[in-house]
């Protein structure tokens, strides 16, 4: 039979970090930014996380829980907003083509997350024989306490550690701004329409900035649940494979709304595994088939809404352009 | 009457005019400070001087003879996807998804191989498997392609999907055609025929795909330069609406085009698995259909400057790629040098399209 | 006049784009309680002056009183604090919000945001003056009247009591304008003060109280409506005849080549562009196509040139022998394929004409590439040696035939463009608007240039805005007037203040 209590709670650990990462990047397409650099974000939010409990860890002479999670959170905020500046000062101030930027950030982002846990021990000069923050991973796993009183409810909705219900929590904030808010208003009108926007008297650049660096730091975080919740404080290069692009597919899945990404996530992270409770016998070269199912529904979302041409599911109408008052 | 000042000290125009020697100028001196914040960062990690620094990337490029193989190998198949990719984007059409039109090529390559080697003449073999090849390339590029032309679909967002769709499509067909069963990779096709095997050129085994390159380089540059669908393009990319006034069918325009972008890929795919490596993985790739993009990009979408600017990205690769051998640090340290090139040149074009003219604030100024 | 406070004064504002003076010390008073209807022709500086009082452009020179007092506005901003909102032209909407959404954008209102609100005091304003819309409908959902009315309600949400509205009734219905109005009527019974930027002679007289004239950025006059007549105002508008010594020769031996008959364009909205339109052009002569921008000149000229949907209606070419060629919804590719050599001069330039970021010969190359056989390549031998030619035939001011054409100056694109069509040796060629923008030496070039053509026997189809102009150049002048043929006159014997008439109203008369 179909294993649902033990199938839901590796969907949601397997969707948690796309949503933080869609979150993110929903926020800043929001603003018309199109940042592709959203996989060498998380990447850098990831390390920075590690670089910060690594360092912790080690000087650290007696281990206080409560630092052990600040840490690593600080250091993978302040990587991934450095990278959401970069990405600003170059498209927004700089006007460089958002695309090649993007790219051009995700290359760097994956670049350091690697080399810095593949060189971490090395540059450290420390004697442990591989990156595993096990006492770090033990804070960030900590689920509620009366989760396994609970019977299968406990398993289902509170076996998780705090950073997935950070993700939640800033999903519904997300929409809520979005829809609720001037501030979400006025982030609309930047993405949709910057020039009507700036007749308005709303700043542009300091929206785009915002949004963007805001985006960032929410998906930093997704790295950082990766690496210290998921993958229990192992860092290994590469494990994080795609899921900052799975990220930016959610984005189109959900047609832009962070609230719907809480259950597309859960959804794609549910077919990113499904294949292990699929019975394929000894046929696994079918698996593979599954994990492309995301994408394939992604492609006909993306590929439905343009021929619907219902406004409200399109991507912001000025996404990848950038803006120049005197262009008018 | 006064008019309050409510400008900014910085005024921003765009330049009307930039002199190729200014245009030049200005990237030169962004390669240049990238070279040194690299040489300094390098420095800092490592504790090489600079001179060492750049002594050690020089020999990881052209050091022995099969490191300037290696280079002219990396350079070729780069260059490949940057030519494959500059049609679409001199029309104004990203696409993203190289890396998938590479991965395709390459799959129905080694499917040819895998099917029909020793089944039939090995003339025939190759012959198949650059038909299929670029076919596939070309379909798995026209499919967005079509999209974008009828209904308008966002082709960035499209074609960047079909990438991973192809990824999981080669897995799939890596486990089908496993050797030996359940190690999860096909190992060097045709190991002991070598059907379907491009042929070697003297000793050197990089030497065709780098001459093919060559050829395609020219090709594509005429193409674009002098051919009536190349001028069709630049029409399109500029001004559809330009286009449509002088009764160009903008539609088939960008089918057209995707198609040829999607068949170089697929060549790509093809020189990558039949003459390069024998054997498909999911990451042959290797994120070259992104960097092609920047290579592209760079060097403004002209095939000739493309050489250059692909020789840039794969000497700072390889170069890095040294000094993380020598000093045992990890090979990402080159990607880490690669963004930081890449991040000086796109703020470089900044300041040739653009003027900043500084204002004194004088808080008041006659109106 | 009686004395009392103007709302708005304006005392001697000048305005200048580089060489082109937009307003020559203008002088303009607004009073509540009373609708002003600025009247004058294309380009006679009406727009620009209203933008000087809604923060768009700040004057050269003059100043501007605000109840009495002097005021300074730089700003859209600064002058909603003056109590000044603009209803521009081209509305300023983001598609995919609500009415209300729109409305409050930007605003920075104390207290929590609340939408439900800010749609009910919409809905208050909204009965006020008698507007209908739905604050919760989506732009993209409205019709062109129904975005103008959000605009209109956004300018008043933000407490405007002195409204600017420039060609409110361009995009507009009749019985939408009726509504407009009734509308403005209503907000002048509120004691705002209005004015309506036009050059509509029945709707000045349908509701303005007064009326002020400007001409080639000059103030010319104003008067009571009740005091006056569309006679004197048009006078007034269009001056007194000034001889602009353009040569017309006599057409050489004109036969029929162009026959339009019936046709009939809506736009992709669906509002009817062209209206049943029917006229001949001949060999060896100019036409004069007159009317309102917008009235329907654009979609003429491109369903000839094929670049057009047609609702209904016919287009026949003609050639020398009389033999007729239907090139009715062809494309122009297939236009040129039937033997029709068809140039047309677009009034987009750079957007359609031309690829600013290409040099001359790559220009020229835009009409011929497709030449030359079944080779793949193009040939630039034949468009450098145009481009040559062009340049010193029409003495095109450029650094090198190499130079992109977006780095010349408006009059030298021009030359470049009209060059290119007039080099393929048309037997039909349609220009539009050929001498906007462009100064007195370069407009005669271009005059002498459509002479030269029709002496050569082309049919020549001009579209054109000033009068003056098309009096003197004209065989034949089709006025239009909301997307009908309101007149065929001829330009010899026409009077330009007839034509003035003949492109407010169908046949002379009101038109309701």
């Amino acid at each position: 039979m179909f294993d649902l209590v033990s199938f839901i709670p590796r969907a949601v650990a397997q969707g948690i970090p796309l949503l933080f990462g869609s979150t993110g990047e929903t926020i800043t397409e929001k603003s018309g930014n199109l940042n592709l650099g959203i996989p060498g974000v998380m990447y850098v939010g990831a390390i920075c996380g590690v670089i910060g409990a690594f360092l912790y860890e080690q000087n650290a002479t007696n281990f206080v829980p409560l630092l052990g999670v600040l840490i690593p959170t600080a250091a993978a905020l302040v990587g991934s907003l450095l990278m959401g500046l970069l990405y600003c000062f170059l498209t927004v101030t700089l006007r460089a083509n958002q695309n090649v930027t993007g790219l051009a950030l995700t290359t760097f982002g994956v670049g350091f997350g690697n080399f810095f846990g593949g060189s971490l021990m090395k540059l450290t000069g420390s004697e442990v024989p591989s990156i595993a923050l096990t006492s770090t991973s033990n804070c960030f796993r900590t689920a509620l306490p009366f989760a396994d009183k609970l019977g299968w409810v406990g398993t289902v909705f509170f076996s998780y550690g705090f950073l997935a219900y950070v993700a939640i929590i800033l999903a519904v904030i997300a929409s809520f701004v979005l829809k609720r808010t001037r501030t979400g208003l006025s982030l609309r009108a930047v993405g949709e329409n910057p020039a009507t926007a700036d007749a308005a008297g709303i700043n542009i650049t300091r929206y785009k900035y915002m949004a963007t660096c805001l985006g960032c730091m929410t998906a930093g975080l997704g790295g950082l649940y990766y690496v210290m919740d998921y993958a229990n404080g192992v860092w290994s290069n590469d494990a994080f494979g795609d899921r900052g692009w799975l990220a930016i597919a959610l984005v189109i899945f959900t047609i832009w709304r962070p609230a719907v990404g809480i259950f597309a996530s859960m959804l794609f992270g549910g077919l990113y595994i499904l294949y292990l409770y699929i019975p394929s016998g000894m046929n696994l070269s079918v698996k593979e088939i599954y994990k492309m199912f995301p994408y394939i529904v992604t492609i006909i979302v993306l590929i439905l809404s343009s021929m619907r041409n219902k406004k409200e599911n399109q991507p912001p109408a000025s996404l990848g352009l950038p803006y120049f008052r005197e262009d008018r | 009457m006064n008019k309050k000042n409510h400008t900014s000290l910085i005024h921003i125009s765009k330049r009307r005019e930039v002199s190729l020697g200014r245009r030049w100028g200005i990237r030169a001196l962004a390669i240049i400070l990238a070279f040194v914040l690299s040489a300094v960062v390098t420095m800092i990690i490592t504790g090489l001087n600079p001179i060492e620094v750049y002594a050690t990337m020089l020999k990881g490029a052209f050091g022995t003879p099969r490191k300037m193989w290696t280079l002219g190998q990396e350079i070729a198949i780069l260059l490949c996807v940057s030519l494959a990719l500059t049609p679409a984007f001199r029309m104004r059409f990203w696409n993203l998804g190289g890396e998938g039109q590479v991965l395709i090529g390459g799959l129905a390559c080694a499917a040819s191989m895998i099917l029909l080697g020793d089944k039939i003449p090995n003339a025939l073999l190759i012959l198949i498997m650059t038909v299929t090849s670029i076919a596939a390339g070309a379909l798995w590029a026209v499919i967005p392609a079509i999209f974008k032309a009828k209904w308008g679909t966002n082709e960035t967002l499209f074609t960047l999907m079909m990438n991973y769709v192809a990824t999981q499509l080669v897995a799939y067909y890596i486990i089908v055609w496993e050797v030996p069963r359940g190690s999860g990779k096909i190992g060097i096709i045709n190991q002991n025929t070598q059907a379907g095997w491009f042929p070697q050129i003297g000793n050197f085994k990089y030497l065709l795909n780098i001459l093919i390159v060559l050829v395609l380089t020219f090709v594509v540059y005429v193409y674009m330069k002098r051919s009536k669908q190349g001028y069709e393009i630049s029409v399109v990319g500029e001004s559809t609406n330009t286009a449509r006034y002088v009764g160009i069918k903008v539609e088939r325009v960008i089918i057209r085009t995707l198609l040829l972008s999607g068949a170089i890929c697929g060549l790509t795919g093809l020189l990558l698995v039949g003459s390069t490596n024998h054997t498909i993985t999911t990451t042959i790739s290797g994120g070259r259909g992104f960097t092609a993009v920047m290579v592209a990009w760079l060097a403004n979408f002209n095939p000739i400057a493309m050489i250059f600017s692909s020789f840039l990205l794969v000497f700072f690769s390889q170069g890095a790629g040294e000094i993380s051998t020598a000093f045992g640090l990890n090979q990402s340290y080159a990607d880490i040098m690669m963004g930081i090139v890449l991040f000086f040149i796109i703020g470089s074009e900044f300041f040739i399209n653009y003027k900043l003219h500084l204002r004194k604030n004088t808080g008041k100024e006659g109106a | 006049m009686e004395q009392r406070t103007a709302a708005v004064s304006m005392r001697n504002i000048t305005k200048s784009f580089g060489t082109i003076l937009a307003n020559n010390k203008v002088n303009l008073d607004i009073f509540r309680g009373e609708i002003l209807a600025l009247l004058g022709e294309n380009g006679s500086g009406k727009t620009t002056l209203m933008n000087m009082l809604s923060g768009i452009y700040y004057p050269d020179s003059g100043e501007i009183y605000i109840d009495g007092k002097a005021a300074d506005i730089s700003s859209p901003r600064e002058a909603f604090q003056h109590g000044i909102g603009m209803i521009h032209q081209h509305f300023k909407l983001v598609d995919v919000m609500t009415a209300t959404e729109n409305i409050v954008l930007g605003l920075k209102e104390e207290g929590r945001f609340d939408l439900k609100n800010a749609s009910k005091r919409i809905r208050e304003i909204c009965d006020t003056y008698g507007f209908e819309i739905d604050p919760d409908k989506k732009i993209y959902d409205m019709s062109v009247s129904e975005k103008q009315t959000v605009e209109i309600v956004k300018v008043l949400y933000r407490g405007a009591d002195i409204l600017i509205l420039d060609e409110p009734t361009a995009v507009l219905t009749p019985q939408e304008t009726d509504k407009l109005f009734a509308i403005l009527r209503n907000m002048r019974g509120d004691n705002k003060a209005i004015v309506i930027i036009t050059h509509k002679m029945h709707e000045v007289e349908a509701l303005s109280d007064r009326v002020a004239v400007l001409r080639k950025g000059e103030y010319i006059g104003e008067l009571f409506t009740k005091d006056t007549n569309s006679q004197e105002m048009t006078n007034m508008m269009v001056g007194h005849a000034v001889s602009l010594n353009i040569d017309r020769p006599e057409p050489v031996n004109p036969k029929v080549r162009l026959q339009v008959k019936g046709l009939t364009v809506r736009s992709e909205d669906g509002i009817l562009k062209l209206d049943d339109v029917s006229f001949e052009a001949r060999s060896g002569e100019i036409l004069g196509i007159a009317g309102i921008s917008g009235s329907g000149q654009k979609e003429l000229l491109e369903a000839i040139a094929g670049l057009q949907k047609l609702e209904s209606g016919s287009i026949n070419y003609v050639d020398d022998d009389g033999k007729a060629t239907d090139i009715t919804s062809e494309d122009p590719v297939h236009i040129r394929n039937l033997g029709v050599t068809l140039s047309f001069v677009p009034e987009d330039r750079l957007g359609m004409g031309l690829i600013g970021n290409m040099d001359l010969p790559n220009n020229m190359m835009l009409r011929t590439y497709r030449t030359g056989g079944h080779s793949p390549f193009t040939n630039l031998a034949g468009p450098r040696k145009t481009a040559a030619k062009v340049v010193s035939d029409l003495d095109v001011a450029t650094p090198g035939l190499s130079t992109p054409v977006r780095r010349l100056s408006g009059g030298n694109v021009q030359k470049v463009l009209v060059g290119r069509e007039i080099a393929s040796a048309p037997t039909i060629l349609l220009t539009a608007y050929a001498v906007r923008g462009l100064d007195i030496n370069a407009s005669y070039v271009i005059y002498h240039l459509l002479n030269e053509q029709k002496a050569r026997g082309v049919s020549v189809i001009y579209v054109g805005e000033d009068l003056d102009v098309l009096v003197e150049l004209c065989d034949r002048i089709v006025v239009l007037c909301g997307g009908r043929v309101s007149g065929i006159v001829d330009g010899r014997t026409a009077d330009k203040r007839q034509i003035g008439l003949l492109m407010t109203r169908i046949g002379g008369e009101e038109h309701e």
